[in-house]
């Protein structure tokens, strides 16, 4: 017979061992450089974000000029004309604004609504996900069907639906490109989750009486982080495009808002005479997603050993 | 000489694979085998709750506003409006009818192809939609051809020299399509058009901007839809080769793989007949998802090179606040989209059995 103090005895030894395990556990720096040389892609992504995440939030400083006063003396001013007020590097659009200031406040755009979109979507589908799981049986079988019935709508076309309604402002854009997120996020989420329901120590959080949203956030939700990191890391390249997207067919971010796709759409007309106003702000576009791409493909490989050889 | 205990073993796998068969057969309705059969009656009742589901989620997103469409389009900009007309207009729509018996017509509306009338010309929506479908129909075949036609070889030499220098070009190569927005490549191509033509012949040549069909003109026809092709093919290439890559490696990773080389057999054969067949299964699923997308994906594409598809109209119902077309052409989106992936799954069923026997 056990008795209670063999008992505590060993939880004691398995306590040590968890904290054994901690101390064993590399420290961050350690396993950034385990990810930096095991991923270089995942590395080039990673500094390609950085580098949006400096211009976005140093844009006041960076930037040359103010990104939405027009001038009426520059207008489509080639790359490297030289003003009174400064160079235009990457010249000027059909406002007389500076296409290189515009690029850079319009990072701030892509990426408050980018980050937005995929955190909240992910986040809520997350909720989901793992609560269809851990409740399964007729709620699983439902909400499945509910998700069927959302993911038939592709990703723009829900959007433009959402924008056709609610009018085009960048509050409206970020919930129209939120909304398709939640399903796509929420069964990825709920696969694993559903492996995560048969381990046993559900089973013991259940018999000691704990709640279910008890079990949900705190058992449940920690264990299904790897697949929610990598669906937000993949969705703000997404959020990017689709902001862009919308924007370009003028139902997403309005004038003057500096904006990538929305300095797309200014640049068709000029296309034949000015291309430089449409090279500049896809290339930005481009690296963005590029970059969110890569660093999420990266973490995917890093976070899911099921996956690394595949891809 | 007695048989071996291996050679008893196998007989008895051999009879016993020969009974299953005899029995499918047996089961089998005029040599379709039920299984199948039962997997596709299973699918097609799958479909009608999805198809309801969309039905309900646009009807209702276009009933959420705030007054009703009516108002939202005649005085939407926060102009007057004139409340008689407002009144017709709701007549028109029979918007003044109760919800249910709105839904019902609405249900009913899309299995008999009626979807009202265009808000904005008065004609029936599914005139005005016919006309633009076949240009994006083709469209979207035209880079469906694309990107089978780029990425199965890419993604088989991808997977076959895993982690050399061609691996790496392929994989950025695919990774920058995901990444570069189908709107821009064809502003690039428009732009790389242009002045090539210009450099070799001195004329500023662009496609041409009205739309032919294939039979009447196929050298204007494709002269003007291969670039909307090509710009919407790349991205959607981009994602077939990614799943050719990693479906090939996986196959490569097979036992039978493995005794195919053991036996001697050339490395080509291997690829070509045993890895690839197998290989191609979820390439088929990403190909027929994507298709579906592509009718979506379209919508940006056609602004670009200004082509009156089912984009275009998409986009200007939206702006133009021409509610019962958005509507309508949301809803043959949507069901595109779920008869695609019907005919994707039947198609994988019927190619891997282990699915329908699941």
């Amino acid at each position: 017979m056990v008795t209670t103090s063999e008992m505590r005895a060993d939880a004691k030894h398995g306590e040590i061992d968890q904290l054994e395990d901690l101390r064993d556990r590399p420290g961050l720096f350690k396993q950034f450089r385990t990810f930096a040389r095991k991923q270089p892609l995942g590395l080039a992504g990673g500094l390609v974000v950085l580098l949006f995440i400096v211009l976005a939030v140093l844009a006041p400083w960076l930037s040359p000029f103010d990104p939405e006063a027009s001038s009426y003396a520059h207008m489509l001013a080639p790359p490297g004309t030289v003003s009174d007020e400064g160079t235009f590097i990457l010249g000027t659009d059909d406002f007389g604004r500076d296409v290189l200031t515009r690029i850079i406040y319009g990072a701030q755009t892509a990426l408050f609504v980018g980050f937005t979109c995929a955190l909240i979507g992910a986040t809520v589908g997350l909720v989901l996900g793992v609560g269809s799981a851990f409740f399964g049986g007729k709620i699983d079988l439902l909400f499945q069907r509910v998700m069927d019935v959302f993911m038939a709508f592709p990703l723009i076309i829900m959007a433009l639906s959402i924008v056709a309604i609610f009018g085009s402002s960048i509050q409206n854009v970020i919930i129209a490109i939120t909304i398709p997120f939640i399903p796509r996020c929420a069964r990825v989420v709920r696969s694993s989750a559903l492996a995560i329901r048969e381990i046993p120590y559900i089973d013991a959080a259940r018999a000691n009486g704990f709640s279910n949203t008890r079990i949900i956030l705190r058992h449940m939700v920690p264990n299904v982080m790897a697949p929610y990191l990598i669906m937000v890391t993949a969705f703000v390249g997404q959020a990017i495009l689709l902001e862009a997207s919308l924007s370009f067919l003028g139902l997403g971010v309005q004038e003057p808002t500096p904006a990538w796709g929305l300095m797309l759409k200014n640049a068709q007309e000029y296309i034949r005479s000015e291309p430089w106003i449409a090279i500049w702000p896809g290339l930005a576009i481009t690296l963005g997603v590029f970059g969110f791409n890569l660093f999420g493909d990266a973490l995917r490989d890093a976070l899911d050993p099921r996956l690394r050889s595949a891809q | 000489m007695r048989p071996s205990p291996k050679t008893i073993e196998f007989r008895e796998l051999a009879r016993s694979i020969t009974v299953a068969a005899a029995a499918d057969y047996r089961h089998s309705w005029h040599g379709v085998d039920a299984p199948m059969l039962q997997y596709v009656v299973k699918r097609l009742l799958l479909m009608i709750p999805t198809i309801l589901g969309a039905a309900f989620i646009i009807f209702f997103i276009l009933r959420v506003v705030p007054g009703d469409v009516c108002e939202l389009k005649l005085g939407g900009d926060g102009g007057y409006y004139d409340p008689k007309q407002v009144e017709i207009c709701q007549k028109n729509l029979g918007i003044d009818r109760p919800l249910y018996e709105q839904f019902g017509k609405f249900v009913v509306g899309i299995f008999t192809f009626d979807y009202g009338n265009s808000m904005d010309t008065g004609k029936p929506v599914v005139e005005e939609i016919g006309l633009r479908f076949q240009l994006s129909l083709q469209i979207a075949i035209m880079a469906t051809l694309v990107s089978i036609i780029i990425s199965i070889p890419l993604g088989t030499i991808s997977a076959v020299y895993q982690n050399s220098w061609v691996d790496y070009l392929v994989r950025t190569i695919s990774i920058a399509g995901i990444a570069i927005p189908s709107f821009w490549l064809g502003i690039l191509i428009l732009l790389g058009l242009l002045n090539i033509s210009d450099w070799l012949w001195g004329i500023r040549w662009s496609p041409p901007l009205t739309y032919r069909p294939i039979w009447e003109d196929p050298y204007h026809n494709i002269s003007q839809l291969i670039w909307p092709a090509l710009a919407t093919g790349y991205r959607y290439a981009a994602v077939a080769t990614r799943m050719t890559r990693s479906s090939m490696l996986e196959v490569l990773r097979e036992d039978y793989v493995r005794t195919a080389r053991a036996k001697g057999l050339l490395e080509k054969l291997i690829i070509n007949r045993h890895a690839l067949k197998n290989a191609l299964l979820p390439v088929v699923t990403v190909i027929g998802i994507e298709f579906a997308f592509l009718m979506g994906g379209l919508v940006v594409t056609e602004q670009v090179f200004n082509l009156n598809g089912l984009g275009q109209l998409l986009v200007h119902s939206v702006t133009g606040k021409d509610y019962t077309m958005t509507q309508a052409i949301v809803m043959i989106i949507v069901l595109m989209f779920v008869f695609t992936n019907f005919i994707v799954d039947i198609l994988y069923a019927w190619l891997d059995p282990r699915i329908r026997y699941s």
